[in-house]
């Protein structure tokens, strides 16, 4: 077999049409090779009718190179990428909710507030709900103090969000491109 | 404003307007109303009733595979649609285009496990190049216009279009779409020209060049521009299964198949020249055998139309993308005027060694029961080497394939990389009609053959002239080869009890004869050939025969098996 390589966290980035049935076409490619999706989201991107997904799994860079190739090929797919974590800005969101007396007898919300960097998103008699945004790591430590101290009653984690430190724009740019090419309307881009 | 018509009117001249003339297909409740409007457009498209969905998908590759054109199956849901997948996952891995439209139920079913209801576009969506369900009358322009460009356009594959009833019934204005781009797809990837230079410098320093040929060179129609390729830098060319064809069998370049049954010269060579040229053909591991040992001293040079399939098994050392018709003649152009006699008198040794060893054994025994390579040898041979060969899986494939000689293009259907049993009968069906004037002639074995033989029912029903060769040994016999080399001659469930196949033949209104004589062999090919009409031979033929030489699974190129070297 080829030497092994190290499974790093790739980030996989799909721009596609906004067609039904997407969504199972890219995870079928990801179960075919036994690959887990660690995080996914998928939303609207900046360019009206396109949407978005990122996509995050362990994997080797030979295996995720061919996965991006056969994301790639499908019809309503308009180009996938991949990264690492040090091409990428990226950010995940997460939601915490705990009992408000518990909080208070906690002592003092303004230090867990100001060394996580959380918000308040709500706060009633009986409960609070607390928002943090930060990688895996930082979002995790919170829920560990907050489940250690005084338990956490819900907790909710967003699938990871990503912008490419490059120059190059690069979905813009091979919309251009394609554009060009085939002497079509303008594509909208939105700003 | 145009005169409404039903979404099933629409759906049918849709079809006309992409140049389709026949369709295979099968009635059923959710796709009734596109059968009641056929009844209007019997003169314009002319529809086979098989007698399985199966068949329908199946015909429609050998129609395509022949043709060259888009193949059309019509089925209705649920059972149909599943009934159809064979071929769809067929046609897939073999890139074949075709479109197969099943019916739906009513829109408002939709998701509530109505009769006949299954989820058609889920189910497919790995096995096909686009699926698609059509919920509104107003879409199916579109669709058909859309499933047709994607099916025959780069790299071509199936397509399905699931059509919910309502949207057969629903009335709507017709206008025609033609569909020349999509803005998410690229058919055909931009020639880097630098690739095309560093490929030309590649093969003009090559001393010992091998050229691989795969369907790509079929698909692209580019067998004009291979042979001033090959010929110009004379390197020699070895065909996948799928390639054959491309090539004409007499060609001096062409020194014969690759893979597991191919022939010993190119895969030894595959293992000892300096620059290795693949065209349109992906590495299967029937081809490679165990990657760590493949080609490990060439260079490669890999001409493809799809992306996803540099790099994919062996690392490529000049990946030149686009369609080869175009990419050949760049590259061509740039090549320097070449001679490589020594290298290429080197294929002849093991070229001799095969045909001493495996090839007069098989094709010309002087005695004992009838080898299946001579079968072969013999019809090919009286169809002037000039027929179109169908095959089913298994020996029969490899050895068809193998003997069978081919003076042009398009004149192999075989299912190479699913393996399908039972694809024989109908593909063979399919490309009658892909190809009315010329003789089809399918090996099939006894096992295959029963997998699909209720298409005798559709043979008897269109009269197509379909000369059915079958290689009856009473066992599955690749199974059984297997068993012997491999499974400690333990011969688990292979043989087989079979039926009377001319009865059953006769019961179709099929004639047809069964030979198990050596002596009788030559004229009952000639009356098969000379009957004008569909024509069962049942040869009985060597019940523990093997296909050499033989590369086992997995293991190197050059570890090929070729049998009692007596």
């Amino acid at each position: 077999m080829e030497t092994k390589q190290k499974e790093t966290l790739y980030t996989v980035t799909v721009f596609s049409e906004n067609s039904v049935g997407l969504l199972n076409q890219i995870t079928i490619i990801f179960t075919r090779r036994r690959l887990n999706i660690e995080t996914l989201s998928v939303s609207p991107s900046a360019i009206e009718g396109i949407h978005k997904f990122t996509i995050t799994t362990f994997s080797t860079r030979d295996i995720v190179e061919k996965v991006v190739k056969q994301i790639d090929k499908r019809v309503d797919i308009i180009k996938a990428y991949f990264n690492t974590n040090d091409d990428l800005v990226f950010q995940e969101i997460a939601l915490y909710k705990v009992a408000t007396n518990k909080l208070l007898e906690m002592g003092s919300i303004e230090d867990i507030v100001r060394r996580y960097n959380a918000r308040i998103l709500d706060i009633t008699e009986i409960w609070t709900v607390l928002e943090k945004t930060g990688h895996y790591e930082e979002t995790q430590a919170l829920f560990k103090e907050l489940s250690q101290k005084i338990g956490v009653l819900q907790f909710i984690r967003s699938g990871r969000v990503a912008i490419t430190k490059s120059k190059v724009e690069r979905l813009s740019d091979m919309l251009a491109a394609m554009e060009h090419k085939l002497g079509i309307r303008k594509l909208e881009v939105g700003s | 404003m145009n005169k409404k018509i039903t979404g099933s009117e629409a759906l049918l001249r849709s079809l006309i307007d992409e140049g389709v003339d026949t369709i295979f297909g099968y009635p059923g409740g959710a796709i009734m109303p596109v059968f009641d409007c056929l009844f209007d457009y019997k003169k314009k498209i002319n529809h086979i009733l098989v007698r399985h969905e199966q068949g329908a998908t199946h015909a429609a590759q050998g129609y395509a595979r022949v043709s060259g054109k888009v193949g059309v199956a019509l089925m209705t849901s649920g059972p149909a649609a599943t009934n159809a997948i064979t071929g769809i996952a067929d046609a897939m891995i073999d890139s074949t285009p075709i479109v197969v439209i099943t019916g739906q139920v009513v829109s408002a079913l939709l998701g509530s496990d109505a009769f006949q209801e299954t989820d058609v576009v889920g189910i497919s969506q790995p096995i096909t190049k686009w699926a698609y369900q059509i919920r509104s009358a107003e879409d199916i322009a579109w669709a058909v216009a859309r499933a047709f460009y994607i099916a025959a356009t780069g790299r071509p594959g199936p397509v399905i279009l699931d059509f919910a009833k309502d949207a057969q019934s629903d009335l709507v204005s017709y206008t025609p779409i033609k569909i020349n781009h999509i803005r998410s797809y690229i058919p055909v990837p931009d020639i880097e020209p630098e690739m095309i230079v560093e490929a030309a410098s590649l093969i003009n320093a090559s001393k010992k060049p091998l050229a691989l040929v795969g369907q790509g060179v079929i698909l692209g129609n580019a067998e004009k521009e291979l042979l001033t390729f090959l010929r110009k830098a004379d390197i020699p060319a070895a065909s996948t299964i799928l390639g054959l064809s491309a090539i004409p069998s007499a060609e001096p370049l062409n020194v014969g198949m690759l893979g597991m049954h191919g022939n010993v010269a190119p895969n030894l060579k595959t293992n000892e020249c300096d620059v290795l040229i693949a065209i349109g053909m992906r590495f299967d591991d029937r081809v490679t055998g165990d990657l760590n040992t493949y080609a490990k001293q060439a260079k490669v040079i890999h001409f493809d139309i799809d992306p996803s399939e540099i790099n994919k098994n062996v690392k490529t050392t000049v990946a030149v993308l686009g369609n080869v018709k175009e990419t050949l003649s760049k590259v061509t152009g740039l090549l320097r005027a070449n001679k490589h006699t020594a290298w290429r008198e080197t294929f002849k040794e093991p070229y001799e060694k095969e045909l001493k060893y495996v090839i007069q054994k098989e094709l010309f025994p002087e005695n004992g029961p009838i080898k299946m390579g001579e079968v072969i040898h013999k019809v090919t041979e009286a169809t002037g080497n000039d027929a179109v060969l169908v095959t089913d899986v298994g020996q029969n494939q490899m050895m068809a394939v193998r003997y069978f000689k081919y003076q042009q293009s398009r004149s192999v259907v075989t299912s190479g990389g699913l393996g399908t049993m039972g694809f024989g009968l109908p593909a063979a069906i399919g490309a009658k009609y892909g190809a009315p004037h010329r003789t089809v002639c399918l090996f099939v074995g006894d096992g295959g053959l029963q997998m699909t033989i209720q298409e005798l029912g559709t043979i008897m029903e269109s009269g197509v002239e379909v000369k059915i060769i079958l290689l009856n040994n009473c066992f599955l016999g690749m199974v059984r080869q297997w068993q012997e080399l491999f499974y400690d001659k333990r011969y688990s469930e292979t043989v087989m009890k079979n039926p009377d196949f001319i009865k059953i033949a006769d019961a179709y209104g099929i004639p047809g004869k069964s030979v198990s004589e050596r002596s009788e062999l030559d004229n009952a090919i000639s009356e098969m050939l000379q009957t004008k009409s569909a024509y069962l031979l049942e040869v009985k033929v060597e019940e523990t025969g093997m296909v050499y030489p033989m590369i086992p699974a997995g293991t190197c190129v050059t570890n090929i098996l070729l049998g009692n070297e007596k």
